[in-house]
């Protein structure tokens, strides 16, 4: 929970990493994102941008790179972040006095970065002895490539250090001792008393010359106007309802994971860290999935952030342009085909959790849900004011007529199994929201033409081949897949899709044969049974992974939107809450039995089920209903063209 | 120098400069969209910035046509080839300069150092404009090839 203290040993000469995936908090400047341990190590960075290869990844090996600033001997520490911001402090304190790191990726508005010369990239650390005296030790090891590359660092005297690196050229300054060691190692001891401190600044230059920010007062000038940008950014949002604290710092994480050069919206910032301890479901998720984005700009326009809404919005129909009217299930955040799925056999794993993969292999699969929630994105920037423009109609228009086409046929659905395509229910339903957010953009005439006879006639057939076949009379449940007894998570959401009453005799007993069958303890839900798991490749056994964040909230969300009291949903949703590590963050599964945090980290999943679920608890405990699913009409003039795409 | 010459052929290089563009982009191999970037310069409205687009990118390869027709002068002959050839120093220069400094003049095109503010629209095009596709390069390289050996074949010295 936020402000508990952890002891952690003091670290060796040949080090082993001791953080756990929730003993991580993340930093980033919506363009890369780092990784930063409870014992004050970057064990995860990837520049230039978020799937770039590696810098830093002891993460899923302790030789893969890391940059680590620590008191020297036993040490406690307390962390947080600076209130409504992604700059991260982190309180060791020893016996003979306390220090504090405060990490961040500093970051300025357009507006400040035409006045001043910053770098491309850069990662700050400013340490301060706040009490005593204590003495600190750091270490930095860039290891380029995911760790297969030693850097060639070379010392410039008051410059600092340098080394290239396939990604562009590294800068590190910094006032501590250091001295370089071999294999590019960089090390150094000092003894700071009360009020002193230290700067450290590490900066990439990906093409162009490098620029060398100063330290000391610079570096304090960085850091305000870094707090500054976030606090600004977070005070935009609308949100007054239960966990304020903790609905806000999802956002923030949230916006932590879009790429700003382009409006695409990550999946994680990282890859491979395990969805079970010791086990091979380990995924690369630094890509553009379809479905979480859209997701997330429901969520943060749900808060109130139209930009972003705006620009994925934008993003979308630019990237997926390549591949029209077919939609992929992930791009890169430029909108091309991630890379290739591949081993990286080297890297020993999180905590011997191999393999470690780059690429992933869902890019070639079919998910037709992905065509229901990307226009229910785009619905949802409409009710939040945005127009759209006739190339946008008819891209549009062109996915309503591939899912007519395609909606009868089996896909690998949500949760991308590897063992081939089934009639996922959920995907059968996300085909209706489709159809029935383009008939209700064309009533309201977002949308000038639309084959409407032809959308009208597919929405009925899904909805009746859903009914008659999705609902299994003798479980007294809808099911996961087409005339079978399987349940899933993913039936919660007809409710929030608008295709059925949560309070119906149907969503209720569906809702309680799913907290029987998928229930983990502690309020918290597996995404489908355990012992009904998909088998997946390298791993022929059942799988056994955690139970799942967002389903978890989507419990909590199905409460408030009418199958259970506003109380039953609050309590839940707050429970839920307490599952986050000390500073917030959730990663994409949770262990039931420890409540450790399990799978790539943080998830934007995740906090998406958390926001969501929290704006519809807000809504229900002020007395309002469910947050309209109505599209209104088209705005006309001056305002509209404030929005269009 | 041959000007009604010029007058004809600068004009019908450039709708078949902008033709395989737009074709590349209806085979899904870029995603690169010479009018609507050159127009979204002046308006954010789709429709009128492929509209001003195409007017401003006509008028670019009619200015752009000047400096081949002088290279020809000033070689004495016109051939496909040799137009073929300033295409292609063409190209290279496009996609390694021009696209690299689109995002630094482009009132709603985001650079790679953009963010954390979302702004504006237009995504950077970046080195060799990959980002609007890997097949990009070749789609620019092909249509600048054409429109120069189409100046180089048809212009008239005399």
């Amino acid at each position: 929970m936020p402000g508990a203290s952890f002891s952690i040993a003091a670290p060796q000469n040949v080090r082993s990493n001791p953080n756990a995936i929730g003993d991580y908090a993340a930093i980033g400047d919506c363009r890369s994102a780092a990784l930063v341990g409870r014992d004050g190590s970057i064990d995860w960075l990837c520049w230039p941008r978020f799937d770039s290869p590696s810098l830093f990844a002891a993460l899923l090996d302790p030789s893969a790179g890391h940059w680590r600033i620590a008191p020297v001997g036993p040490f406690q520490t307390v962390r947080r972040y600076i209130e409504n911001t992604n700059v991260l402090q982190t309180r060791f304190d020893t016996g003979s006095g306390s220090l504090l790191l405060t990490d961040l990726m500093p970051v300025a508005s357009e507006e400040e970065k035409r006045r001043l010369m910053l770098p491309e990239r850069e990662i700050l650390r400013l340490v301060e002895c706040e009490r005593g005296e204590v003495e600190l030790e750091w270490s930095i090891e860039p290891r380029p490539g995911y760790g297969v590359r030693s850097a060639t660092v070379r010392r410039l005297g008051q410059l600092g250090f340098r080394a290239e690196s396939p990604e562009g050229l590294l800068s590190l300054r910094t006032d501590l001792p250091a001295e370089l060691r071999e294999h590019g190692r960089i090390e150094g001891r000092a003894r700071l008393s009360a009020g002193a401190s230290a700067y450290a600044s590490l900066t990439l230059a990906a093409r162009d010359p490098a620029v060398l920010p100063p330290l000391g007062e610079w570096s304090h000038t960085a850091l305000e106007r870094t707090v500054r940008w976030w606090q600004g950014w977070a005070s935009a949002a609308r949100y007054e309802g239960p966990c304020r604290e903790m609905v806000i710092r999802s956002a923030l994480a949230l916006k932590l994971m879009v790429y700003a050069p382009s409006g695409a919206v990550i999946a994680a910032p990282t890859t491979s860290l395990p969805e079970r301890i010791g086990a091979p479901l380990n995924w690369d998720y630094r890509f553009c999935w379809l479905r979480d984005a859209s997701l997330t700009v429901r969520a943060l326009v749900g808060l109130g952030y139209v930009d972003e809404a705006h620009a994925f919005v934008n993003w979308l129909l630019h990237a997926t342009r390549l591949t029209y009217p077919e939609l992929r299930v992930l791009y890169d955040v430029h909108g091309n085909k991630p890379p290739d799925e591949r081993v990286l056999h080297r890297l020993a794993g999180h905590q011997g959790s191999v393999p470690v993969r780059i690429g992933n292999l869902a890019a070639d699969q079919r998910q037709l849900d992905v065509y229901g929630e990307v226009i229910d994105a785009v619905i949802h920037f409409v009710r939040a004011g945005g127009t759209l423009d006739r190339e946008t109609e008819g891209v549009l228009r062109a996915w309503g007529e591939y899912v007519c086409r395609n909606w009868e046929q089996p896909d690998e659905g949500i949760w991308e199994p590897r063992t081939g395509r089934a009639h996922h229910t959920h995907s059968r339903v996300l085909c209706w929201v489709a159809l029935d957010g383009l008939l209700q953009l064309h009533e309201k005439d977002h949308i000038r033409w639309a084959p409407l006879a032809m959308f009208e006639k597919n929405r009925e057939l899904i909805r009746q081949e859903i009914e008659g076949r999705a609902w299994n009379p003798s479980l007294e449940s809808y099911v996961a897949e087409l005339d079978s007894d399987r349940l899933d998570a993913t039936l919660l959401l007809l409710a929030w899709y608008g295709f059925e009453p949560a309070r119906s005799d149907r969503m209720r007993a569906t809702y309680r044969r799913i907290r029987q069958q998928l229930g983990a303890g502690d309020g918290l839900l597996y995404r489908y049974p355990r012992n009904q798991e998909p088998e997946r490749e390298g791993d022929p056994v059942s799988p056994g992974e955690g139970a799942f964040g967002i389903c978890s909230f989507w419990a909590a969300e199905y409460l408030a939107l009418g199958g259970g009291t506003a109380e039953e949903a609050r309590q839940l949703f707050e429970w839920l809450c307490g599952y986050a590590n000390d500073v917030g963050l959730f990663a994409e599964e949770i262990d039931p039995g420890t409540g450790a945090a399990l799978g790539n980290f943080p998830q934007a999943f995740t906090h998406v089920g958390l926001i969501n679920a929290a704006l519809s608890i807000a809504r229900r405990l002020e007395g309002e209903a469910p947050i309209p699913r109505q599209v209104p009409h088209r705005q006309e003039g001056s305002e509209a063209e404030k929005t269009r795409v | 120098m041959n000007w009604n010459s010029w007058l004809l052929w600068s004009p019908v290089a450039t709708l078949a400069l902008t033709s395989v563009m737009a074709g590349s982009q209806g085979l899904h191999l870029t995603r690169m969209n010479l009018p609507y970037m050159l127009g979204s310069i002046f308006t954010p409205n789709r429709e009128r910035a492929k509209l001003i687009g195409f007017v401003f990118h006509m008028m670019n390869g009619w200015i752009f046509s000047l400096a081949y027709v002088a290279a020809f002068q000033s070689w004495g002959r016109a051939t496909w080839w040799a137009g073929a050839a300033i295409g292609l120093v063409q190209s290279i220069f496009v996609l390694t300069v021009v696209v690299d400094l689109l995002p630094s003049f482009h009132p709603r095109m985001a650079s790679e150092q953009t963010g954390p503010t979302v702004t504006r629209q237009l995504e950077p095009p970046g080195f060799l404009a990959l980002n609007y596709g890997y097949q990009t390069p070749i789609s620019v390289l092909v249509a600048h090839l054409i429109y120069g050996a189409i100046l180089g074949g048809f212009y008239s010295m005399r």
